[in-house]
């Protein structure tokens, strides 16, 4: 199955025959004090480079959220996807718990983004799928519902299922939802990365669709990150997922070595050229 | 004289930290003073996180031993202090955070310090907190959140009490990482705590308890 989206000038083809997509994750306030602070004063230099340093580390997709508190998104979203825009060429993921700033945001960009994010929430439901649809956008479904955040696999299963069959009912391909399995820390529940494997095997097995997760997660709260995000990276890929919510910087040499142990790349041109890549710039610096 | 009980939960030794706890109960020791020198662990454990010594599985470890301790040490208490309840407590994590380390400690000092508190968990939805209110009678309720997303939650929360003609007849305080006065009027609560001494403190001005 293949989730395609697109800037002016850029289509970016997510399917697992492809390699796995990089979607930066670094546009987003969220434990970034200074980029909150600018965000706050509705400065978006930060953003702009930000935007620029992802793509020159590899990302495919850009994923742009500025939720704060003290930030009217609904005014801000569209501007920072509007700047992010002319920065740089590669298609974008609309990010917003705020139903309002994604449309804001949807309808000034240019091309098929990515919105992030529909959920399992009945209200969520209700207010998402019909923007996805107007705007012939590709859409993000987390599996959250009305009974809150899953612990296991098989309520993470069964609202991915719904997910699926109410954006169906609502008039949008399958092939235009990317389910996110929702990964949690480890180092808060030692068995939540086993719950999410196990998830994204069985979604993959039942539904095929396109799955992302936010990847980083994972990790958060314990030393070392990098080994554990580089880690759980292939693992996920191994088990289904097929575009990452990441930084690209840190994570894609990990990303490309998995595409290769799994047949996604061809020759191994893709980890020959990151590798020379690192070469050149070790000889720069 | 055993090992010392700060210490020793401080550094995260499950076994000992047992081993001390019932050997002071049964020697007699005041339950009180046992749980005074667990949550004096439980600080130090937060001044080991905040400089990067300890990490989550850390503070997670050290939220599990502080209820194991409760635990045994609570049977005990009741007695002594002969239920001496101050009032009923509503209290959770607000919908969608799922924080519950900060908590867990506000329920636990306001509970040994004599309130009766229903701690309806993580990621409460909205509606839960009220049939839980209607239900006790409860006439305070505390709210924790340490995301960004949990002051509309709790702003949502407050409504949801204002719509079922509940709001007028509890305190409502709010707690949390970030939680500040700027959050506390745009949530629409009475007052908000730092700490979770500052949580016993306001349960008890507004209990009539000084
Ligand atoms: C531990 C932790 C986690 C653990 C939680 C484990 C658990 N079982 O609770 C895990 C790993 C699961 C986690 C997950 C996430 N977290 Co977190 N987490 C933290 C962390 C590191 C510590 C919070 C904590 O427990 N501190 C220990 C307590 C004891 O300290 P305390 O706040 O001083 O506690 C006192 C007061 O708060 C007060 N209090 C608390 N409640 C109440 C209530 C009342 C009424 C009163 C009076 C007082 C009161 O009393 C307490 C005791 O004295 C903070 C960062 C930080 N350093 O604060 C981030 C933080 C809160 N998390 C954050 C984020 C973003 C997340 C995630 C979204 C991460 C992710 N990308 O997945 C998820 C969210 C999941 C969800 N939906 O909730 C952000 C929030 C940013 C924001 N603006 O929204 C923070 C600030 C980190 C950051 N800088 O990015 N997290």
């Amino acid at each position: 199955m293949e989730t395609k989206v697109s800037s002016l000038k850029k289509e970016v083809i997510i399917g697992d025959t492809q390699p796995t997509v990089i979607i930066g994750e670094r546009i987003n306030p969220a434990g970034k004090k200074k980029l909150a602070e600018a965000l706050k004063a509705g400065d978006l230099e930060i953003v702009r480079s930000e935007a620029l340093a992802q793509v020159q580390a590899g990302a495919d997709i850009l994923d742009v959220n500025v939720g704060t508190f003290g930030v009217d998104e609904v005014a801000l979203l569209p501007r920072a996807v509007q700047a992010v825009m002319d920065t740089v060429d590669v298609p974008l993921c609309i990010d917003s718990n705020n139903p309002a700033a994604l449309e804001a945001a949807i309808k000034i960009y240019k091309g098929k983004p990515l919105v992030n994010s529909v959920t399992g929430e009945e209200r969520s439901l209700k207010r998402v799928l019909p923007l996805v649809k107007e705007y012939k956008a590709a859409v993000v479904g987390l599996v959250q519902d009305d009974e809150g955040i899953p612990k296991d696999a098989q309520r993470r299963v069964s609202i991915a299922h719904k997910i699926v069959e109410r954006a169906e009912a609502a008039g949008i391909p399958r092939e235009d939802v990317v389910i996110d399995c929702l990964a949690f820390a480890v180092g808060a529940d030692t068995n939540s990365g086993l719950a999410v494997l196990e998830a994204i095997q069985r979604i993959k097995a039942e539904l095929g669709v396109n799955m992302t997760l936010g990847a980083s997660n994972i990790s958060f709260g314990l030393p070392d990150r990098e080994l554990l995000n580089n880690a759980f990276a292939a693992m996920v890929i191994a088990a289904g997922i097929t575009c990452l919510i990441t930084d690209a910087a840190k994570v894609r040499p990990a990303i490309i070595a998995a595409d290769l142990v799994l047949g996604r790349d061809k020759h191994a041109r893709r980890y020959i050229e990151a590798y020379r890549q690192r070469q050149r710039q070790q000889i720069v610096e | 004289m055993a090992k010392d009980l700060v210490k020793t939960l401080a550094d995260l030794k499950e076994q000992e930290v047992m081993e001390i706890v019932k050997s002071r109960l049964s020697a007699g020791d005041d339950p009180l003073k046992i749980l005074e020198d667990a949550r004096k662990g439980m600080e130090i454990v937060g001044k080991r996180f905040a400089s990067s010594e300890y990490f989550i599985p850390d503070l997670v470890y050290s939220g599990e031993i502080l209820r194991a301790v409760t635990e045994l040490v609570k049977p005990k208490l009741s007695k002594t202090t002969e239920s001496k309840k101050l009032g009923k407590v509503v209290f959770g994590t607000v919908a969608g955070d799922i924080h519950d380390i900060g908590k867990d400690i506000v329920v636990f000092m306001l509970d040994v310090n004599g309130f009766e508190v229903y701690d309806l968990g993580v990621d409460v939805p909205v509606q839960k907190f009220v049939e839980k209110i209607k239900e006790t009678g409860a006439p305070i309720v505390g709210l924790s959140g340490f995301l960004t997303l949990a002051f509309d939650s709790m702003k949502q929360t407050i409504e949801a009490m204002k719509a079922a003609g509940v709001r007028d007849k509890v305190k409502v305080m709010i707690g949390g990482g970030q939680i500040s006065e700027e959050v506390r009027k745009y949530t629409g609560a009475d007052a908000y705590g730092k700490d979770a001494m500052a949580g016993v403190a306001l349960a008890k001005q507004w209990a009539g308890v000084k």
